[in-house]
């Protein structure tokens, strides 16, 4: 593996070296290394790009990694990736694309991830996209998540997208069965003249049902964000969305909370908040002799943290 | 140590104004104190640089201030612990010490100072400076944030404002230790006795002006004659 990739892969996934565990590295469209355990099944789709992630009923603190690296200009990559997770497990999956675009052509990366989340299962979704060029090429990244949550199973979806993506379409979908609970946690930065928009849909159709989406984003420079989170209550059940955004120099942030209730006990709340850096918080830590480009850095990096 | 020379701050509209103050800070433990609105915290805000004199001149240490940023004051030695804690997203109790420390505080380092406020630090280090901490836990780290700067010159906003009682009585604890290691000039903006009784000098400003100067013995009498800060009669704990 070059340097580049072991970078975009350190930027991803955290990975340094060969991660433990289950994994699968896809590099420019292709498999590159793939381990799989006891527990933990990959196997490469044979109708469409893309691989199947079985993870065996009652596997417990085992995790899978599955980045996905590109480096060649001018390349879209399409993948499917589903997810199997066994009744009763509780497993840790790392996604994430990283992107190197040397050329001035654009690159691109669109997963589908499908989670098919078994009963009194539990899963932690990390996934962080990246990107870099040295070119004018623009690296677009539009992922798509299905989650579909049997009864009383827990995800977390954690998102990161931190640099370098100058265009991106975030779909998230999710359908959640009686006491399954379904957490958000998005965090977005754009700056120059990207694009980041991201919409979610989470239709809780069980009793006792939950969801929370929440995004922090920051938008600098002439970045534009549209932050789009509709949730359905059709029984008894509890949503909340949250959308904090700091806005900063001629960036643009739209926030859309949608709330539909089809039943007279689902309880759905949303906040969506826009705004500057607050002054007395520069201030503040101006005072502790930051000058105010510190002090911003400083407040921005703990927000995004 | 410090120089005001006919600090004057008048501006329409505002509430809080200033008229023509001069006043020589030396070392040691200044409590300045007088009615709401009689312009105290604006004097400390123009010494720290938060607001503008639109007249007179600032000496720190002999060297003109009068027109230096927050920022410039604050590596010069002047700190401010303010009368309403900011709060923050993201940022933690040891984030808030290192940034005042100015280097990256040990856990060691920042459990001694949080001790030194009355806060049992294991518990604090992690935590957000956000709206899930009461308001006698943010003023007691916003006045660890000064403990750790350790700066020539302290100013505090009265430190009581907005705490319950039982955290009121640490608090003047930790001033009253401050007072007995003192090292350079704590300026405490506060209507309480208990503080004035530590002071080394009381300055009274009430109607933007200096009205008196003295040891407590010297102001109190007036003060309580007066009657303009019926606080003061207030005796806590």
């Amino acid at each position: 593996m070059d340097t580049i990739s072991k970078n975009l892969l350190a930027e991803i996934a955290d990975i340094h070296e060969i991660p433990e565990g289950a994994y699968n590295i896809r590099a420019n469209g292709k498999l590159q290394s793939r381990n799989t355990t006891a527990n933990i099944d990959i196997v490469t789709k044979t109708d469409k790009p893309g691989i199947d992630i079985i993870i065996a009923p009652g596997t417990k603190n085992e995790s899978v990694h599955i980045p996905v690296i590109i480096s060649e200009s001018g390349l879209t990559d399409l993948v499917y990736n589903d997810f199997f997770i066994g009744e009763g497990a509780d497993v840790v999956i790392v996604a994430g694309c990283g992107i190197h675009n040397c050329g001035d052509q654009e690159s691109g990366h669109d997963g589908i991830h499908t989670f098919h989340v078994g009963k009194n299962a539990k899963v932690k979704y990390i996934e962080k996209h990246y990107g870099e060029a040295d070119g004018s090429g623009g690296n677009i990244m539009n992922p798509t998540t299905i989650v579909e949550m049997d009864e009383d199973s827990y995800l977390e979806m954690e998102t990161t997208q931190i640099k370098g993506i100058d265009s991106t379409n975030r779909v998230t979908k999710g359908r959640l069965a009686d006491r399954a609970t379904f957490i958000v946690k998005e965090k977005i930065m754009t700056h120059g003249t990207q694009y980041a928009s991201t919409d979610f849909d989470v239709q809780l159709d069980g009793v006792d049902s939950s969801t929370n989406v929440i995004s922090r984003s920051v938008a600098r420079g002439k970045s534009k964000q549209k932050f789009l989170a509709a949730i359905s209550g059709n029984n008894k059940c509890a949503g909340h969305s949250e959308c904090d955004a700091i806005l900063m120099d001629d960036a643009i942030v739209t926030a859309i909370p949608q709330l539909t209730a089809a039943n007279v006990d689902a309880s759905l709340v949303h906040e969506a908040a826009i705004g500057k850096i607050a002054g007395e918080q520069l201030i503040k830590l101006m005072t502790l002799g930051l000058t105010e480009e510190e002090a911003e850095e400083e407040i921005v990096n703990g927000f995004l943290k | 140590m410090l120089e005001l020379k006919n600090i004057s701050y008048v501006v329409e509209d505002e509430k809080e104004i200033i008229k023509d103050v001069s006043l020589s800070i030396s070392e040691g433990f200044i409590a300045i104190t007088g009615p709401n609105g009689g312009g105290k915290s604006t004097l400390a805000k123009i010494i720290a640089g938060i607001i503008k004199p639109t007249s007179g001149q600032i000496l720190f240490d002999g060297q003109d201030i009068t027109d230096m940023s927050v920022t410039d004051r604050a590596k010069l030695g002047i700190s401010y612990a303010f009368q309403t804690p900011v709060k923050f997203k993201g940022i933690t109790v040891k984030d808030l010490l290192s940034l005042a420390a100015g280097k990256n505080t040990t856990v060691a380092e920042s459990c001694n100072i949080l001790s030194e406020v009355g806060l049992c630090a294991r518990d604090y280090i992690n935590r957000e400076v956000n709206a899930s901490l009461s308001g006698g836990e943010l003023k007691r780290i916003e006045i660890a944030m000064i403990i750790a700067r350790s700066t020539k010159l302290s100013i505090f906003d009265e430190p009581e404002a907005g705490i319950d009682l039982w955290s009121f009585n640490s608090l003047i604890k930790v001033f009253e230790k401050m007072h007995e290691k003192i090292n350079g000039s704590i300026l405490i903006i506060s209507h309480q006795e208990r503080i004035l009784n530590i002071a080394d000098q009381i300055i009274v400003i009430s109607e933007g002006k200096v009205k008196q100067t003295g040891t407590k013995e010297e102001v109190w009498p007036d003060l309580m004659a007066e009657g303009t800060c019926s606080v003061l009669a207030q005796k806590v704990g």
